[in-house]
C-alpha cells in the first residue's frame, strides 16, 4: 500500500495498479470509456484525465490519463481541479459531438455508461452544428443487434472480442473518422462470448438483441442473483423480469467465479422460460382416453397420496434440480429409494471428481484463479463447448507468461497495448488432448488428438515423467513420448501449473490421468491445481446427495419391485438408452414427473406436477469446483408451478410423511439437510437466512424508480394487489427496502447514484477487478485440507476390436448440448444441426460425402445421422452429437458400426 | 380590537362582489391552450405513432400510473405494443409530457372524463391514440434520429451525412 | 299542562332544530358569498334543500363504533349535546305567550344547562379512545371552565337591572330601554363568551381541523356525528336567541311587524355575525385564548357587575 495525495488528502492505494482504478475503488468518480477492469488500460479515448502534481509545491501541475499512470507513494492529484474538468468536458464534447439523437429508441438508454459519463463530465449542449457522420448497420445474428452511429471509437469491443476471447470476426475497419467496428460482412458473430459486447460496449451499438424484442428499461426490471443453470461452472447471473416474463440476464459479478463476463449460452439461454414446452398446469392422464388432461392440484395431490401410499416407490433426482429438491425427493422416497438420475458415466465421473476433490491431492482453483494460471494442461475437455468460461479464463493464462515479461521490463501488468503487443510473440504453454478440434485449439502450444485411452495414457505418461516414482507408460510412440516430456517440463518450469479436465470425454481414466498429473506437481509446487468440469448446474451437489445410479433402478424395476416413480425435473431418455427408458416405463405401473418443461419423460408420465425454473424458485446448486451457491426467484411462480422443493414438501404434507408439515421454507429444508447431511454444513452460511433484515428492512428487487405499478395490472382489476410475499429469503417483490450495500449474495442489480449501467458496480467491489464488498459469495462445501490422495493406476489398454467399427466419441455444442437452453428461439438458430463428425477417408470408405445419411449403430442403441467431414478428426473415429435436440442417447465412448444410408 | 372589526367588515362587503365561480355545466370554462387535462397519444406529420416506447413517460410518474410495452414494426419504427394509463391514479401533473422525448404524450384542456365506474377510468392504447398532431407541429422524431427506419435510411435524417465507406481510406 | 303549552313546545322544537338544519345551508351559502363563491346552490330553489340532501346523506353513512371505544358513552355523548341546547331554550320568549316553561330561574337554567352540554364534549372525546379525541376534549372542557364563569356574571348586570331571573321579565324590562345600551359591556363579554361556548370559530379550539383532526368528534360518523352538527347549529341560533333576549329587547319592537317576526329578525342578525366572524377571523392560540379569559374578560365582567350594582344602588337610593 502507498499513500497518495487526492486533492492534498492523502489515501492509501495499491502500489503498481493503475491510478484510474485505485481512485474508483477508493469511491471517487472519474469519467473514463477505454478502460474495463478485466481489460485494462490503453488510454485510448483520453476521458480519464487527471491533474498530477510534481510535489507539494508545485501549484500548475500537469494533466495526465489516471488510467495509464501507476500508483506510486507521494503521488500528488487533483480529481476537480478546475482546468481537468474543462478538459474532460471538451474530450466527452467531442466524444458526442456525431453521437445520434437515438436514446428514446435506444437499449441502452438509462444503463448507458456514455449517458452517465457524459453527465458526470458536465457536457450539456451541443455546440457543434455540422451534420453528423452516419454508418450502415450489420446484422450480426440472433444474439447482438448493432446500431454503429452510437459509436464513441473506445475500441472496447475489439479489445474484448479479439484480444481477451480470441475472436477473429469483429474487426476495426477504415481510418480517421471513419473508424468502423464490425464483421468483414453481414453475419452471425461466431465467438461464445459475444453477449459480453452489450455489457463491454459503453453506449448502444452493441445490444442484446433477445432483449430488444420485449424491451423494457433497466429501471422496469425487477431483478434477483441468481445461477445459471446451463453448465457446472456456476457463473452467477443476474436475472431481470417484467410483465411476469423474464427479460434479459446480466453477468452477476463474482470474483471468484465468473467476474465480469457470461458465455452466450448463459446469457441467452433463459429464453426457454417462456418456451412453448413449459408445464404450468397440474395434469394427469385420462385412464380412458390416455390424454393428459389439466386437473385440480388437489385431485392429483390425493392421487399421489394413494400411490404413496401403496408402497413401492422410488425417486430419480437430477442434477439440474437444487440441492434443496434433491433433497426433499430423497426424504420423500427415503434414502434407500433415491436415485441419483445421472447417465452411467455421468455419475461415476461426479462420484470420482467429489472423490478426487475430498482427497486433496492439489490445490483446487476458482473458476477465475484459473485465469492466474501460467502452464495449462487440458486433457479431453471441449472446455468451449462443456465449460465455456473455462476457456475464457484459460484464453487469459496463456497471456500470462507475456505478462511475467512485462513485468520483467518494469511495465505495469495492466498497461494492456504493450501486453497484446507481445502476447502473441510468447503465448504461455496451453496443452489441449482432446478427442476431436476444439475452439480452443488456435490458442493451445501442443494439441494431441486421440481417443480417450490414448488420452490417458498420455496423461499418465506426463505424470510419469513429472513425477519418476509414477509407473511408466509402456509402449508408447515416440511423438507422444516426446510431447509428454516437454508438457511436463513446462508444468514444472510453471509457478501455477493447472490440470484441467472433465467429464467432457466420458472416460474415468482420463480424469484420473488429470489428477495424478496435478497430485504430481502439487507434490512439489503447492499452487498446482486441478481444474475438473462436470456436465450440469447442480451434478456435484447432487453428487454429494449419495443417490444410487440410475442402473439400479432399472434393474428393480425389472425384478418388479417398482411400483411407482417419481421423476424430478430430469428427463430419462437423456441418461439412458430409449429401450432401456421405455422398459423402465412399461415396468412401472406409476409414474409422476415433477419438471417444468415438457420432456420426452413428461410425456410419457401418468401425473404431471409443474415445478418453478429458477427464475420462480430458489434453490442452491453446487458448482462443479465444489461451490455451493444461492439463486433467488426473480417472481413468484405462476399458476400450479412451485419449486421443487415446495411441491414435494406439499406432497410429503399430504401424505403425511415425516415432518415435511413443518417444511414451510427453504431455511426449513436446508436445516433439515444439515441434519441428515453433517458434511453439508455449509449450506447454512451460503446466504443470509429469511429473517436477515438490514435495519429492519429487506433488499427490494426493484429499482427506486421502478414505473407502472399501479397501472401494470390496472386492465385486469382495478384495486391493486398486495405484491407477493416472500417468506424464502431477504428479498422483497418490492422498491421499498435497504438497497445501499446488501450482502454479495442478495445483490439483485447494480446502481449507484450517477452510474446507471453496468459499471454501478465499481461501487460494490472491495477493490475494482477484486472481491466483492463483504466478499465474495458462495462457499466451497469441499474442503481439501487433509492429504490423502493415492496415485491411481494407470487403466489397462483395452484391445481395439477388429473389423470396420469405429470409435463414436461424443462430441458437445454450446449452443445445442445442454437441454434446457435449446428451447431458447435464439441459440435454437445457432445449433449446428445433428451431424456425425468424420475423417474424410473414413467418410469415403462408406461411401458418404457431407451432408449424406448414415446409420450410426452400438451395442443398445443406433441413430440416422448426416455426416460432416471435418480433416481434424482421426481416422476411426467419429463424433456423435451427444445430448442434441432430437439425438438419441447413446453410452459413449464405444464402438460402433457406420453404414451408409438412413 | 379594532383590525378584528375591520376584517369582519372587509370580508362582509366581499358579499356584494360580482362571484368568480363559473356555474360549469351551463358555463363552460376557457381553458388555456396548454391546461394540463385529458392526455392523449400523437402523430406524427406522416400519420405515425409518435410514441417510441421509450419509457420516460412511465419513469417521471409520480404516481407510477403508466404502464407500457414497447415493440418494433417491420419497418423499424419503435412503438408501444401496450399502452395504458390508469386514470384513476393520474394526478394530471404533466411530468410525463415534459419528459417525452417525442411529443407523443400531450395533456390537453379537456377535463371532461369522470366516470361512475372506476374501472372505465383505465385508458388503453386505443382511447390515447389520437389522428393528429396536438399542440406541437411538425416535429418528426425518426428524422432526427440517427435511426434507420423503412423509407429513411441511414444518413437520410436532418443534419446528416451519407454513410460512411467503410472500404475508402480517402481523408 | 295545556294543550296550548304542547302546541307550543312542539312548535318549539320543530322550529328549532328546522332552524338549525336550514343553517347548515345558510351558511354555507353566507361564507360562499363573503369569499365570492355562490355555494351550494343546486339541490332545489337557491340550493336549499342542500340541506336534505345532507341529512339523507349522514343517514345512510355507515354508523361506525370504532372497536376501541368505550361504546356506551360513545353512543350516549352526541345526544347530550343536542339535548342540553334544546333544553335551554325552554325557558326562552319568543314572544308573548310563546315560550315553553316560563321559569323564574330561566336565567340560571340555562346556565346549568349550558355547564351540562360541556359533558357531550368531553365524553366523547373520551368514549372515543383517540389522541386527538381526548385533546379536544380535554381543550373543551378548560374552555367551558374559563368562559362560563364570566358568561354568567356578564349576565347579572342584566339581572340587577331587570330585577329578575325570568327571561320573560328580562324582555319587558327592556321596554323602554334594551340593555345593550346600559350593559354594553355585559353584551360584549357575553357575546364573546357565547361564541366560546357554542364552539364556533375563532373558538373552535376543542375541534380545531388543522391541529386535532376533528377534536372530540374525529371518530363519530353518521348520525351521531350528525347529532354534534346539529348541536353546534343549535348552540348558534340559542346564543343568537339569548342575546336578543338578554340585550336587545327580545321580541320588542315597532308594531307594523308581529312581535315574533322582530324576534327572528334580531336573531338572524346576530347568527349572520356569528359567520361572518367565522369567515374572517383566525382562531387564536390555545394559550391566548385562556389568558385573554382569565385575565382581560374576568376582571372586565367583574368590574361590570361592581359599576352595574353600584349604579343601581345609588340609582334606586
Amino acid at each position: 500500500m502507498a499513500i497518495i495525495y487526492i486533492e492534498n488528502k492523502p489515501y492509501q492505494a495499491p502500489e503498481g495498479k493503475n491510478l484510474l482504478n485505485a481512485c474508483l475503488s477508493l469511491g471517487f468518480n472519474i469519467p473514463y470509456f477505454c478502460w474495463h477492469p478485466a481489460l485494462g488500460s490503453v488510454g485510448a479515448c483520453r476521458q480519464c484525465a487527471v491533474k498530477k502534481y510534481r510535489d507539494e509545491s508545485d501549484t500548475r501541475g500537469q494533466i495526465v490519463m489516471s488510467c495509464m499512470e501507476q500508483v506510486a507513494g507521494g503521488l500528488r492529484i487533483s480529481i476537480d481541479d478546475p482546468e481537468v474538468r474543462e478538459f474532460r468536458a471538451s474530450i466527452i464534447e467531442w466524444l458526442m459531438a456525431n453521437h445520434p439523437h437515438d436514446c428514446p429508441v435506444c437499449d441502452e438508454g438509462g444503463e448507458c455508461h456514455l449517458q452517465d459519463m457524459t453527465v458526470m463530465a458536465g457536457h450539456a449542449y451541443r455546440r457543434y452544428r455540422f451534420k453528423k457522420r452516419t454508418y450502415a448497420n450489420q446484422e450480426l445474428g440472433p444474439f447482438i443487434n448493432h446500431e454503429m452511429n452510437r459509436c464513441i471509437q473506445c475500441y472496447r469491443c475489439v479489445r474484448f472480442y479479439r484480444d481477451y476471447a480470441g475472436g477473429r470476426d469483429l474487426e476495426v475497419f477504415s481510418a480517421h473518422d471513419h473508424v468502423y467496428f464490425g464483421r468483414h460482412d453481414h453475419g452471425t458473430l461466431e465467438s461464445e462470448f459475444s453477449g459480453n459486447l452489450a455489457e463491454v460496449c459503453p453506449t448502444g451499438v452493441f445490444t442484446d438483441k433477445t432483449l430488444k424484442k420485449h424491451y423494457t428499461r433497466k429501471w422496469d426490471l425487477q431483478s434477483a442473483a441468481s445461477v445459471c443453470v446451463h453448465c457446472g461452472l456456476g457463473c452467477n447471473t443476474l436475472v431481470a423480469e417484467r410483465y411476469g416474463s423474464v427479460r434479459r440476464i446480466l453477468s452477476r459479478y463474482n470474483g471468484a467465479v465468473n467476474g465480469y463476463f457470461l458465455c452466450d449460452r448463459g446469457r441467452f439461454g433463459y429464453e426457454f422460460l417462456s418456451s412453448a414446452k413449459r408445464i404450468r398446469r397440474a395434469a394427469k392422464r385420462n385412464s380412458a382416453s390416455g390424454a393428459m388432461e389439466p386437473a385440480d392440484k388437489k385431485i392429483i395431490l390425493r392421487s399421489i397420496k394413494e400411490i404413496i401410499a401403496g408402497g413401492r416407490v422410488i425417486g430419480i433426482g437430477s442434477p439440474r434440480a437444487s440441492v434443496e429438491s434433491n433433497f426433499a425427493l430423497r426424504r420423500l422416497v427415503g434414502p434407500d429409494n433415491f436415485y441419483s438420475g445421472m447417465s452411467a458415466a455421468e455419475e461415476e465421473l461426479t462420484a470420482l471428481s467429489i472423490r478426487i476433490m475430498k482427497s486433496g491431492c492439489a490445490s483446487f482453483p476458482s473458476l477465475r484463479e484459473t485465469e492466474k494460471a501460467d502452464a495449462v494442461f487440458v486433457l479431453g475437455e471441449d472446455v468451449t463447448n462443456t465449460a465455456p468460461m473455462l476457456a475464457l479464463a484459460l484464453r487469459q493464462s496463456v497471456k500470462n507468461r507475456a505478462a511475467a515479461s512485462l513485468k520483467k521490463n518494469r511495465i505495469p501488468e495492466w498497461d494492456n497495448g504493450s501486453l497484446c503487443v507481445i502476447k502473441d510473440e510468447e503465448p504461455g504453454p496451453l496443452f489441449v488432448a482432446s478427442l476431436l478440434p476444439t475452439r480452443l485449439d488456435d490458442a493451445a502450444t501442443r494439441i494431441f488428438r486421440g481417443s480417450p485411452t490414448q488420452i490417458a495414457r498420455l496423461g499418465q505418461a506426463v505424470a510419469h515423467a513429472v513425477n519418476e516414482n509414477l509407473p511408466a507408460v509402456s509402449g508408447l510412440e515416440q511423438a507422444v513420448a516426446k510431447l509428454a516430456e516437454e508438457i511436463a517440463r513446462e508444468l514444472t518450469e510453471a509457478s501455477a501449473p493447472l490440470v484441467v479436465s472433465g467429464a467432457g470425454c466420458l472416460s474415468g481414466p482420463v480424469m484420473e490421468a488429470a489428477a495424478n498429473i496435478a497430485a504430481a506437481l502439487a507434490a512439489v509446487n503447492p499452487r498446482a491445481g486441478l481444474f475438473l468440469a462436470l456436465p450440469e448446474s447442480n451434478s456435484f451437489g447432487l453428487g454429494l446427495l449419495s443417490g444410487k445410479p440410475l442402473d439400479q433402478a432399472f434393474q428393480r424395476a425389472e425384478k418388479g419391485e417398482v411400483r411407482a416413480a417419481i421423476i424430478l425435473e430430469n428427463d430419462l431418455y437423456r441418461r439412458s438408452e430409449k429401450k432401456r427408458v421405455d422398459r423402465f416405463r412399461e415396468q412401472c405401473r406409476h409414474v409422476i414427473v415433477l419438471d417444468f418443461i415438457d420432456t420426452a419423460t413428461a410425456a410419457k408420465a401418468e401425473i404431471i406436477l409443474p415445478t418453478a425454473p429458477f427464475a420462480e424458485a430458489d434453490g442452491t446448486l453446487v458448482n462443479n469446483e465444489g461451490r455451493g451457491q444461492r439463486f433467488y426467484r426473480v417472481m413468484d411462480p405462476e399458476e400450479d408451478c412451485r419449486p421443487g422443493w415446495r411441491m414435494l414438501a406439499e406432497i410429503m404434507e399430504y401424505a403425511g410423511i415425516g415432518d415435511a408439515g413443518q417444511w414451510t421454507t427453504i431455511d426449513d429444508i436446508i436445516a433439515g439437510l444439515c441434519a441428515e447431511e453433517p458434511e453439508l454444513q455449509g449450506m447454512r452460511e451460503i446466504a443470509p437466512p429469511a429473517e436477515f433484515r438490514i435495519y429492519g428492512q429487506r433488499v427490494p428487487r426493484q429499482p427506486h424508480r421502478y414505473s407502472g405499478r399501479t397501472a401494470m395490472k390496472a386492465h385486469e382489476d382495478i384495486h391493486e394487489h398486495k405484491p407477493a410475499l416472500d417468506f424464502d429469503s431477504p428479498l422483497t417483490f418490492s422498491m421499498e427496502g435497504f438497497r445501499s450495500g446488501p450482502p454479495p449474495s442478495l445483490i439483485p442489480f447494480y446502481w449507484s447514484a450517477g452510474w446507471n449501467s453496468v459499471h454501478a458496480l465499481n461501487k460494490f467491489q472491495a477493490e475494482i477487478g477484486g472481491p466483492l464488498r463483504g466478499g465474495d459469495p458462495g462457499i466451497r462445501m469441499v474442503g481439501s485440507s487433509h492429504k490423502n490422495f493415492e496415485y491411481f493406476k494407470p487403466a489397462p489398454v483395452t484391445p481395439t476390436p477388429g473389423g470396420r467399427e469405429y470409435l463414436l466419441v461424443p462430441y458437445f455444442r454450446i449452443f445445442g448440448s445442454e437441454e434446457l437452453s435449446v428451447l431458447s428461439p435464439s441459440i435454437a438458430g445457432r445449433i449446428p444441426g445433428n451431424l456425425l463428425l468424420m475423417n474424410e477417408s473414413d467418410a469415403k470408405r462408406i461411401g458418404a460425402g457431407n451432408g449424406s445419411l448414415v446409420r450410426v449403430a452400438v451395442a443398445d442403441a443406433g441413430a440416422s445421422l448426416a455426416v460432416k467431414i471435418d480433416p481434424g478428426i482421426p481416422e476411426g473415429v467419429a463424433g456423435y452429437p451427444a445430448g442434441m435436440p432430437g439425438v438419441e442417447f447413446m453410452n459413449l465412448p464405444a464402438w460402433g458400426a457406420i453404414t451408409e444410408g438412413g | 380590537m379594532f383590525s378584528i372589526l375591520r376584517s369582519m367588515f372587509l370580508v362582509f362587503i366581499h358579499l356584494f362582489r360580482k362571484k368568480v365561480t363559473l356555474q360549469y355545466p351551463e358555463e363552460k370554462p376557457v381553458l388555456p391552450a396548454r391546461w394540463r387535462g385529458r392526455i392523449i397519444l400523437t402523430r406524427d406529420p406522416d400519420g405515425g405513432e409518435r410514441c417510441v416506447a421509450c419509457y420516460l413517460c412511465a419513469a417521471a410518474c409520480p404516481v407510477d400510473c403508466i404502464a407500457l410495452q414497447a415493440a418494433e414494426s417491420a419497418d423499424g419504427r419503435r412503438y408501444p405494443e401496450f399502452f395504458r394509463i390508469n386514470f384513476s391514479r393520474c394526478i394530471f401533473c404533466g411530468y410525463c409530457e415534459e419528459a417525452c422525448p417525442t411529443y407523443a404524450i400531450q395533456l390537453i384542456p379537456d377535463f371532461e372524463m369522470s366516470e361512475y365506474d372506476r374501472r372505465n377510468l383505465v385508458y388503453e392504447k386505443e382511447h390515447l391514440l389520437v389522428d393528429g398532431e396536438g399542440k406541437y407541429k411538425g416535429f418528426n422524431f425518426y428524422k432526427v434520429a440517427g435511426l434507420a427506419i423503412t423509407g429513411k435510411g441511414k444518413g437520410e435524417g436532418e443534419n446528416e451525412e451519407p454513410p460512411v465507406d467503410v472500404k475508402s481510406l480517402l481523408p | 299542562m295545556t294543550v296550548m303549552g304542547l302546541v307550543v313546545i312542539a312548535g318549539v322544537l320543530a322550529a328549532v332544530i328546522s332552524c338549525a338544519a336550514f343553517l347548515v345551508w345558510f351558511e354555507r351559502r353566507l361564507l360562499a358569498f363573503f369569499q365570492e363563491r355562490y355555494g351550494p346552490n343546486r339541490v332545489g330553489p337557491f340550493g336549499v334543500f342542500q340541506v336534505v340532501a345532507d341529512i339523507i346523506k349522514l343517514f345512510f353513512k355507515e354508523d361506525w363504533v370504532p372497536p376501541f371505544s368505550d361504546r356506551a358513552v360513545f353512543v350516549i355523548a352526541p345526544v347530550f349535546v343536542v339535548a342540553s341546547v334544546l333544553m335551554s331554550f325552554a325557558v326562552i320568549s319568543f314572544a308573548p305567550g310563546i315560550c315553553a316553561a316560563d321559569l323564574d330561574v330561566g336565567l340560571l337554567f340555562f346556565l346549568a344547562m349550558s355547564s351540562l352540554g360541556v359533558y357531550s364534549i368531553v365524553l366523547g372525546g373520551w368514549a372515543s379512545n383517540n389522541k386527538y379525541s381526548l385533546l379536544g376534549a380535554l381543550r373543551g372542557a378548560a374552555q367551558m371552565i374559563t368562559y362560563e364563569v364570566f358568561m354568567g356574571i356578564s349576565l347579572m348586570g342584566v339581572v340587577i337591572m331587570a330585577d329578575s331571573f325570568n327571561l320573560k321579565k328580562i324582555v319587558e324590562a327592556q321596554e323602554h330601554l334594551w340593555f345593550c345600551v346600559p350593559q354594553f359591556l355585559g353584551f360584549a363579554i357575553f357575546f364573546i363568551a357565547g361564541v366560546a361556548e357554542a364552539r364556533r370559530i375563532p373558538f373552535d379550539l376543542p375541534e380545531a381541523e388543522s391541529e386535532l383532526v376533528a377534536g372530540y368528534h374525529s371518530e363519530f360518523s353518521s348520525m351521531k356525528f350528525g347529532m354534534f352538527f346539529l348541536g353546534e347549529y343549535l348552540g348558534v341560533t340559542l346564543i343568537s336567541s339569548l342575546i336578543v333576549v338578554f340585550f336587545f329587547g327580545g321580541w320588542l319592537g315597532p308594531a307594523f311587524l308581529p312581535p315574533i317576526a322582530w324576534f327572528l329578525i334580531k336573531t338572524f342578525f346576530f347568527i349572520i355575525v356569528f359567520i361572518l366572524m367565522r369567515g374572517s377571523l383566525p382562531r387564536p392560540r390555545y394559550d391566548q385564548l385562556m389568558g385573554y379569559g382569565w385575565k382581560v374578560l374576568l376582571p372586565l365582567a367583574l368590574l361590570n357587575l361592581f359599576v352595574t350594582g353600584a349604579v343601581v344602588l345609588v340609582w334606586q337610593n
